[in-house]
């Protein structure tokens, strides 16, 4: 069976060069193909996707070459999907909601004062966190690739790295900001922050009204990646409303 | 590059859709593409910059129609053959050339915590006069290289203030290429949004981008 499988995969390499077709990458990205290649050996009913493949063959032999170890992609992996995502964000936020002296040192020097929560590292190695006002609204984006502040946020979900976002987000902000559901009145100034070079942006949301009574913890559960990109605007007062 | 991959101001993209509940990966290939791109970016063979133009060289017809993990697939290969961790023969049939020694990899499982939570500063401590100050009205150069560079074109040739001084910071434009790292000053700049698009763009609005000192001068 290991036998057949690696020839499969083998004869899936020999069109690494070929281009991977529109529909393939699609079926790959909705997750309807692809996961049993890896998962099991047992012949199944799925028809991988063309990419889905090549990278599996492509693993195999980067790891028979000794090129890279298996275990450490397993924690790579792990560590995004499971250790590092937006919840970060949200407890730097509630911090300087409920902390006026973290909050100065969070706008003044954002590595550090992030990394007081135990936050750092790959994609946030330089980080600057912008301030919403009544009268300012910050939206980060990157037009020329992807980036994003990975310590905090995690890694971007797919919109932002969608040619939509990434095309219009500087030309027509309040227009992004519509289809996100924000309406920004014409006196609330937009920045759009386009991330050019290796300083990552994080907006800090206003705090929501009625929610002096909340402890950090429960500050940071109101807090959303959205707000945190700068696609929302408005936070909710209680935990589950919409703003 | 004059590239499909500078999409700013670009029309006829559609809608930005938002997934619900969006997993990190929406398949297991696109996680372990993900890792590997990081497993093999530590035997320190290219930089970010070199990683970032080699999906900046996928053709356009293919950028436009992979998705993310697709087009970093593409690239990744590219780049592995061209910095001579993987042959091309190696790469066209999936198994290692005979009679090579099994390699160690430089990345173990118990090095990646260190990895994610250090990353890989790009600033650098040389003691390097700034050529522009905080404040000062600055004109984006109008240049177009052919090669890698992170001044999108919206923003050449165009008049800002910059806000910011972040410090000494490697470029890209000569990184990308393995011809040095020319490191100088990076500034966070403001330009009105009417300074880029005219006057369809709100009065108060503005967009900020990071930018060295190369790509700047005096007004």
């Amino acid at each position: 069976m290991e036998t057949t499988r690696r020839d499969f995969l083998a004869g899936a390499i020999t069109v690494a060069g070929a281009p991977i077709a529109a529909g393939a990458s699609k079926a790959g990205e909705a997750g309807q193909n692809g996961e049993h290649a890896h998962a099991h050996d047992h012949d199944h009913q799925d028809v991988p996707s063309d990419v889905a493949l090549r990278v599996m063959a492509l693993e195999s032999l980067l790891v028979e070459k000794g090129l890279v170890d298996k275990s450490a992609l397993d924690a790579l992996v792990d560590t995004y999907e499971h250790k590092i995502g937006p919840r970060n964000g949200a407890r730097v936020v509630a911090r300087a909601w409920n902390d006026t002296s973290y909050k100065q040192r969070l706008l003044s020097n954002a590595d550090h004062a992030i990394a007081e929560l135990g936050y750092s590292g790959m994609q946030g190695e330089h980080m600057v966190v912008v301030e919403n006002t009544p009268s300012v609204h910050n939206i980060v984006v990157c037009t020329l690739c992807s980036c994003y502040p990975w310590p905090v946020l995690g890694l971007p979900p797919v919109w932002y790295k969608s040619p939509p976002y990434r095309s219009r987000t500087v030309i027509d902000p309040r227009g992004v900001l519509r289809e996100f559901g924000v309406v920004l009145p014409e006196h609330v100034e937009v920045r759009v922050w386009d991330s050019t070079a290796e300083i990552r942006y994080l907006v800090l949301p206003e705090r929501p009204p009625d929610t002096a009574h909340l402890n950090e913890q429960e500050l940071a559960l109101l807090v959303t990646r959205d707000a945190m990109v700068g696609v929302a605007r408005d936070l909710p007062s209680r935990q589950g409303d919409r703003a | 590059m004059n590239g499909i991959h500078d999409m700013g101001g670009m029309h006829g993209m559609g809608p930005v859709v938002a997934e619900k509940n969006e997993p990190v990966f929406h398949a297991i290939w696109e996680s372990r593409l993900f890792a590997m791109r990081r497993g093999a970016g530590a035997w320190g063979k290219w930089n970010i910059d070199a990683s970032r133009y080699a999906v900046e060289r996928v053709p356009p017809t293919e950028h436009l129609q992979a998705s993310y993990y697709a087009r970093q697939y593409i690239a990744f290969a590219k780049l592995m053959v061209e910095r001579g961790l993987v042959a091309a023969d190696e790469m066209a049939t999936g198994h290692p050339a005979l009679g090579q020694p099994k390699l160690t990899p430089p990345l173990t499982v118990d090095k990646v915590a260190a990895m994610v939570s250090k990353g890989s500063p790009t600033n650098r401590e040389f003691k390097i006069a700034p050529r522009h100050r905080e404040g000062q009205a600055v004109r984006t150069r109008e240049i177009h290289p052919a090669t890698h560079t992170r001044l999108p074109r919206y923003a050449r040739g165009r008049t800002g203030t910059i806000i910011r001084d972040h410090g000494v910071f490697v470029f890209p434009d000569t990184n990308c290429q393995f011809l040095g790292e020319k490191p100088q000053h990076l500034y966070s700049v403001r330009f009105a949004a009417r300074e880029l698009w005219g006057e369809q763009a709100e009065p108060r609005d503005s967009v900020y981008l990071d930018l060295w000192d190369d790509y700047l001068d005096p007004v």
